[in-house]
């Protein structure tokens, strides 16, 4: 009886890791062949010269940090800084009416009425696809466009205003349109965080006599702040791989100045001749500083808990 | 470049008609296959890859072996039974290329059924597949000298490969005309008849005093930066690209030199080719002189730009719908050539016999031509037969009754285009858009052709050093 038990048992703890390996397989062959394997051979790449002229191959012939080198040597300090200024521009805006709007719909007192509606509504851009988006506002800013025919017709403007052969404008339009695709989502992350704080801080705030301003900067800001730090940080490693937006927006090319041109842009125009080794080379570049800032946001949260986690034991230990 | 027609949503549906394409085409061939297919060397499908649907509508009205045409028009099947599937990419952005290099990089690994048998090229980047093993000899496929004859010497040097070997053939000759508005050049000359306005426009010197002439009287001589392009680009001393430099050529330069003194100027519109602008232009509140247009722009985009009520909306191609009837066509300033679509064999394909019959019939059958051009106002690729049409009375109700066939026989001869090389698209592409900030006052010229080395680079990594003329 009691051998047949144990068997039992042994074989039950065999079975139960065998299924468990197996319905992890998926997930690590899915990842093994789309994201290792090309990530793997993306890195080797680039230490390579490796293109196409016409329809002849071009290597690949090893030659070494060559790549990185014309990197350097190219532009690509100027559209990293393209990305960043189009990132900013459109981030600051966003992060500042996100915060607006989750403070609002979150407060008791205010009381707003249909605040479901509002949360649909100010997610939809977010559900357009980004480049038929792009593809709306070319056709609405364009120099011929019903932009241009509304603001010469109401007497604002002389003459139409080339939105798109202007850095402000092309920039601009590129911010302006990532703010209404993403402030919405921003909005409900923050929504989510305000409503994650104990209400009794606010009714004690309200008690001790506090201003809504007050409540807003002593109270709420800081106890949404790992959630801050996690929309800065994903927001960030989105604005540096921007890419649908802008470039359907110049129809590929970038313009004014390649003011408009981002980092994959540039990466997008390597492609043109396959040219795999400097294409591998910036996508090594921009992994690197995603990865910097992904450790960056891992030690911010962890110093986070850390000194939560002391003042807890000095708590405990006060009591004692 | 007539693909970049209306960009975005077309693309979209047009891809999206592809796949669904793929889907139908499956089942097509199954169907047919037991109607006994003895067409070629055995080959039961043609697989024909194409941008647009220009070449598959001439092939689906003019070519006699046609039996049938299936409802969507992803198949169509021939008398022998032999069906021919058409894959259709559309060109922006080099993804007609892209999506036909990896096809035939991948041609000796796939099944004979699957393998491309005929694809088409543009005059810009042909020489990159005639100068490479993909495409086949067409004197190997069948065709003689004497067939060929009466095509246009020019259409033959475009696809003959450093060898001298000549790899393609085409139904159609693209001379360039410049087309304008008889009402505005009635108003600015005086005269709305074909031989005074080419008095007047002559040279490139009377061309800039008509456009000064023009601009007093509110007008517009050209509608955007790129319009006058091909005149130049036609004409220049030697190709781009000679190992790895680059020459930019001096009638490159007056190109550049002409667009910014016409864009400060205000004798231009600002537009790119194909833009909304460009486009509108052309319409019937359209305030611009005249465009450079070759044979298929003038039948077949500004007899479309043309119009008030568009014929998809129901309108007709009718004097009284917008600007029709109120174009005609002169030589211009100097000959040029625009565009034009060539049938190549690939290597490798298994109809051969039924690729040599496309060809002869489809690019060397006279009658055939003299019908596509009577049809369609198209331009084909037969001296004779065009030479007969331009004799006739033959006229365009949109030209205003001009027989603009006559002037194309005369602009097609001095068509030299000994110069076109396998880098023409891509800098030609570059060049433009790397001026048009110069032109619209955002940066100087050294910038503008910095910019234009960096693009260039990035397109073709093996080009090292640029030469700009004094």
């Amino acid at each position: 009886m009691k051998e047949k038990k144990e068997k039992a048992k042994q074989l039950k703890s065999v079975d139960y890791s065998k299924w468990g390996y197996l319905f992890i397989l998926p997930f690590f062959l899915a990842f093994l062949i789309f994201q290792l394997i090309p990530l793997v051979s993306t890195v080797y790449y680039s230490f390579f010269e490796y293109y196409r002229s016409g329809l002849k191959v071009i290597g690949p012939n090893p030659v070494g940090l060559a790549n990185f080198k014309a990197l350097f040597e190219s532009d690509f300090l100027k559209y990293t800084g393209n990305t960043l200024i189009l990132w900013v521009a459109g981030f600051i805006p966003q992060i500042v009416i996100s915060l607006l709007l989750a403070a609002w719909f979150t407060d008791v007192r205010l009381r707003i009425k249909g605040k479901q509606f509002f949360k649909v509504v100010i997610y939809m851009p977010n559900l357009i696809m980004a480049s038929a988006f792009a593809m709306l506002f070319f056709a609405l800013f364009s120099a011929n466009g019903p932009v241009n025919h509304a603001l010469v017709g109401l007497g604002i403007l002389k003459e139409p205003f080339r939105f798109l052969s202007s850095v402000g404008g092309a920039r601009g339009l590129v911010a302006l349109m990532n703010f209404l695709m993403w402030f919405g989502n921003t909005t409900i992350l923050l929504m989510a965080a305000v409503m994650g704080i104990n209400p009794s801080l606010f009714e004690a705030a309200e008690l001790d006599g506090c201003t809504p301003t007050q409540t807003f900067f002593k109270i709420t800001l800081p106890m949404i702040r790992p959630i801050l730090v996690y929309v800065l940080i994903t927001s960030m490693i989105g604005g540096l791989q921007m890419f649908d937006v802008p470039q359907i927006l110049t129809n590929g090319k970038g313009t004014p100045d390649r003011t408009v041109t981002t980092i994959i842009m540039y990466l997008n125009n390597h492609l043109f001749s396959k040219n795999y080794g400097m294409a591998g080379a910036i996508s090594v570049i921009l992994f690197i500083i995603c990865a910097i800032l992904c450790l960056v946001v891992y030690f911010t949260l962890n110093k986070d808990d850390t000194v939560h986690a002391t003042r807890k034991h000095r708590g405990k230990e006060a009591r004692k | 470049m007539k693909k970049y027609l209306k960009a975005g949503l077309v693309l979209v549906l047009a891809l999206a008609m592809v796949f669904t394409m793929a889907g139908c085409g499956g089942s097509g061939s199954s169907d047919s296959a037991d109607g006994g297919a003895e067409g070629g060397k055995g080959g039961k499908t043609l697989n024909i890859w194409c941008w647009n649907d220009e070449f598959q509508s001439r092939f689906n009205d003019y070519y006699p072996e046609v039996k049938e045409v299936a409802d969507d028009k992803s198949t169509t099947t021939l008398n022998d039974g032999t069906v021919v599937k058409w894959t259709i990419n559309p060109n922006e952005g080099n993804n007609y290329q892209d999506k036909l290099d990896e096809a035939l990089l991948k041609q000796a690994d796939v099944d004979d059924e699957e393998k491309i048998d005929i694809f088409l090229v543009e005059a810009d980047y042909a020489l990159k597949y005639v100068d490479s093993d993909t495409t086949m000899d067409v004197k190997e496929l069948g065709l003689t000298d004497d067939d060929m004859a009466q095509q246009y010497q020019y259409t033959k040097d475009i696809v003959t490969d450093s060898n001298g070997v000549q790899k393609g053939t085409t139904w159609q000759a693209t001379p360039g005309l410049f087309a304008y508005r008889r009402s505005i050049a009635k108003d600015v000359l005086g005269t709305d008849d074909p031989d005074a306005v080419q008095e007047a426009l002559a040279d490139w010197d009377k061309f800039d005093e008509v456009a000064a002439k023009a601009h007093e009287k509110g007008y517009k001589m050209l509608s955007g930066f790129d319009d006058a392009y091909r005149t130049f680009s036609n004409n220049v001393a030697a190709p781009w690209v000679d190992g790895d430099k680059v020459t930019v050529d001096a009638n490159i330069v007056k190109w550049i030199d002409q667009t910014k003194t016409y864009t400060d100027k205000g004798y231009n519109n600002k537009s790119s080719l194909w833009d909304d602008t460009w486009n509108a232009d052309q319409g019937p509140k359209g305030k611009v002189f005249g465009f450079f247009y070759s044979t298929w722009g003038i039948n077949f985009t500004l007899l479309g730009n043309s119009l008030e009520t568009k014929e998809d909306e129901g309108g007709k191609a009718e004097v009284g719908n917008g600007a029709f009837g109120d174009y005609a066509v002169c030589y211009g300033p100097q000959p040029y050539y625009w565009g034009g679509t060539w049938i190549c064999g690939a290597t490798g394909t298994d109809n051969a016999d039924l690729v040599k019959d496309v060809m002869l019939k489809l690019t060397c059958d006279k009658d055939i031509m003299k019908k596509i051009t009577e049809d369609t106002q198209d331009y084909t690729n037969n001296q004779e037969a065009m030479q007969e049409i331009a004799d006739s009375d033959f006229s365009s109700d949109f030209l205003g009754g001009q027989n603009h066939i006559a002037l194309f026989v005369e602009a097609a001869k001095n068509i030299d285009m000994s110069n076109a090389g396998a880098y023409d698209q891509g800098l030609n592409e570059s060049i433009q858009t790397a001026f048009r900030d110069y032109f619209e006052g955002k940066v100087d010229f050294e910038k503008a052709k910095a910019n234009f080395e960096t693009a260039a680079k990035e397109k073709y990594p093996e080009l090292k050093t640029f030469e700009w003329p004094k």
